[in-house]
């Protein structure tokens, strides 16, 4: 019953999918053909090298991370707002993206303030990932130690404000005593960005992304019982605060792995749950987390295709995109629907 | 029974494992219920609460379904035998025209008889309710109550409310527990009645029990 109702919906999304994973790639400073782009994905023959070059280097690289950063952004948005039973709830509520804005603020930032702490001044590819990953993981442990000892999830969410807040406290001290340059670096960083990623990082990304991934799928149960409260969830067999720890351990996972690579990106986590869940009217997890995967890979491959501005030399930022144009399409689909859901 | 406040809610809590006991153990067939793990709990005690459901789509069928997690596999695929369970339960609780509707659709009558429905499809000996009348009107309460009544009759199964309707409650329950501020009494309502055991539920200065009408009246001064 439940599977014929809803493959026309992923039909159509799926198609869109593809076509807009080849419109994005096509997309960018130097005009490619897009026989050309086809052929240098596929093996055909290519006029110009260059054009290869760009094709599989940089392109495919971006679109790649497009898809798996909007997927997973948007799952961990979809596991939050059930956890936390709260709409507002998005993947960056514990302070995973506070805590990584941490780590490369401390990297950037601080390099001038504790000097021979860090070895060189100049950011590698690497450092900027593990720096990320290693505030998340700070702050995570931090709100995660003090959930432990709170019952009411509420409190959690609350906490996890509360570390973002402090964190952006010690991020506002540092950027007070640091140098213009060091603080472009650091707001170029918190821009976010989908691209210049390199085949070895994407498979780093795409294997912890995978773990993640394989995970949901086990939570899926717990989910969908979380969706009568907690207390009918304990009296349906499930081991109500294991099933919290493994979403909340998913979501960081999944959250600090984007976050290190792309940076801090707005937005998507939050709203394509509510994008999905008016698509196909259903808070069914099992209907829900495929849809919001491939709604979310859209929403992002769309805004970068944006952000890109066809034939344009300049890239605007992927954060200022997601907001500038999902806020607006979030607020109209609310206003027309009138009734938000968990 | 007992007046607000007595502990009633609490008292389901904690028979039902949602809560550790305040002091004491709690024995399912000479079982320790803090011995059974909450999967096989889950297959004896089926619950319905009284605070609202949180926002969401669910329909009706799909919150029915939810009752059969406890034995459904890691991706919760419903068998065969789910669903003759759930389309039992929702036989024996007459929503067969509300089940695809979504539940914020339904009246506060219509969705505890659907909350009723999942907690028959959960399969327990034992289903516990609190207070499953609160929020509804005369004619919705007599409907739940004698649909309980049926149940325990055709299913056999025990069925453990708490409820503000004493007068209902006198004609319809088995057993009555009655929660004082310091003791507890229990027993048949004609043995409670007898015994003047309903006098002791609420301050005698207002409402007073008459014996010949079996039921509470006010104290007209």
């Amino acid at each position: 019953m439940e599977k014929t109702k809803y493959t026309k919906q992923f039909l159509i999304l799926s198609v869109l999918l593809i076509i807009l994973f080849f419109l994005n790639i096509s997309f960018g400073s130097v005009s490619i053909p897009f026989k050309a782009i086809f052929n240098s994905i596929f093996g055909g023959n290519i006029t110009k090298e260059s054009w290869e070059t760009i094709v599989i280097h940089f392109r495919v690289p971006k679109a790649i991370i497009a898809v798996l950063v909007g997927s997973g952004l948007s799952i961990c948005g979809l596991l939050m707002q059930t956890l936390f039973k709260n709409p507002l709830a998005g993947p960056f509520v514990l302070g995973i993206s506070s805590g990584a804005s941490l780590g490369v603020a401390l990297l950037i930032l601080g390099s001038s303030l504790f000097g021979g702490f860090f070895l060189t001044n100049t950011v590698s590819n690497w450092s900027l990932p593990m720096a990320a990953s290693f505030g998340a993981i700070l702050v995570l442990s931090a709100v995660i130690t003090a959930a432990n000892k709170v019952r009411n999830t509420m409190s959690i969410l609350i906490i996890g404000l509360m570390f973002g807040s402090l964190t952006a406290a010690v991020i506002s001290v540092l950027t007070y005593f640091s140098e213009a340059t060091q603080i472009q670096q650091y707001l170029f960083w918190s821009f976010g960005s989908l691209g210049n990623l390199s085949w070895s990082e994407i498979t780093v990304f795409a294997i912890i992304y995978s773990i993640g991934l394989i995970g949901t799928l086990f939570v899926i149960k717990p989910l969908n019982s979380f969706l009568l409260g907690e207390d009918y969830a304990k009296s349906l067999g499930i081991n109500v605060k294991r099933s919290r720890h493994i979403i909340l351990l998913i979501t960081s996972i999944l959250t600090g792995v984007i976050t290190a690579f792309s940076g801090p990106i707005a937005f998507i986590g939050l709203a394509v749950p509510h994008i999905a869940r008016m698509l196909f009217s259903s808070s069914n997890h099992k209907i829900l987390l495929p849809a919001v995967a491939i709604i979310g890979a859209l929403v992002l491959l769309i805004c970068d295709s944006i952000a890109q501005l066809p034939t344009s030399e300049f890239t605007l930022p992927i954060n200022a995109i997601t907001s500038l144009f999902g806020a607006p399409i979030v607020i109209w689909l609310l206003v027309r629907k009138k009734k938000i859901f968990v | 029974m007992g007046e607000n406040g007595i502990g009633k809610s609490t008292l389901l809590r904690t028979l039902s494992k949602v809560q550790k006991p305040l002091s004491g153990t709690i024995f399912i067939h000479q079982k320790n219920i803090e011995k059974i793990t909450e999967k096989a709990l889950s297959k004896q005690v089926s619950l319905v609460l009284t605070a609202r459901l949180p926002e969401s789509q669910l329909t009706v069928y799909e919150l029915i379904a939810l009752g059969r997690q406890p034995y459904t596999n890691w991706i919760d695929k419903l068998s065969p035998v789910d669903i003759e369970k759930i389309a039992t339960a929702i036989r024996q609780t007459e929503i067969e025209h509300l089940i695809n509707n979504r539940f914020y659709e339904l009246s506060d009558g219509q969705l505890q008889r659907v909350l009723i429905a999942r907690a028959l499809a959960q399969d327990t000996e034992m289903i516990i309710l609190d207070e499953p009348t609160a929020h509804l009107d005369m004619h919705q309460t007599l409907k739940i109550f004698s649909l309980l009544k049926k149940l325990v009759a055709t299913t056999q199964k025990t069925i453990i409310i708490s409820s503000h309707e004493v007068n209902l409650a006198i004609q319809l329950a088995d057993e009555i527990i009655l929660l004082t501020p310091n003791t507890l009494l229990t027993g048949t309502p004609k043995k409670l009645m007898e015994t003047n055991a309903f006098d002791t539920l609420f301050p005698k200065e207002l409402v007073n029990f008459n014996k010949t009408l079996q039921q509470f009246v006010i104290i007209k001064s």
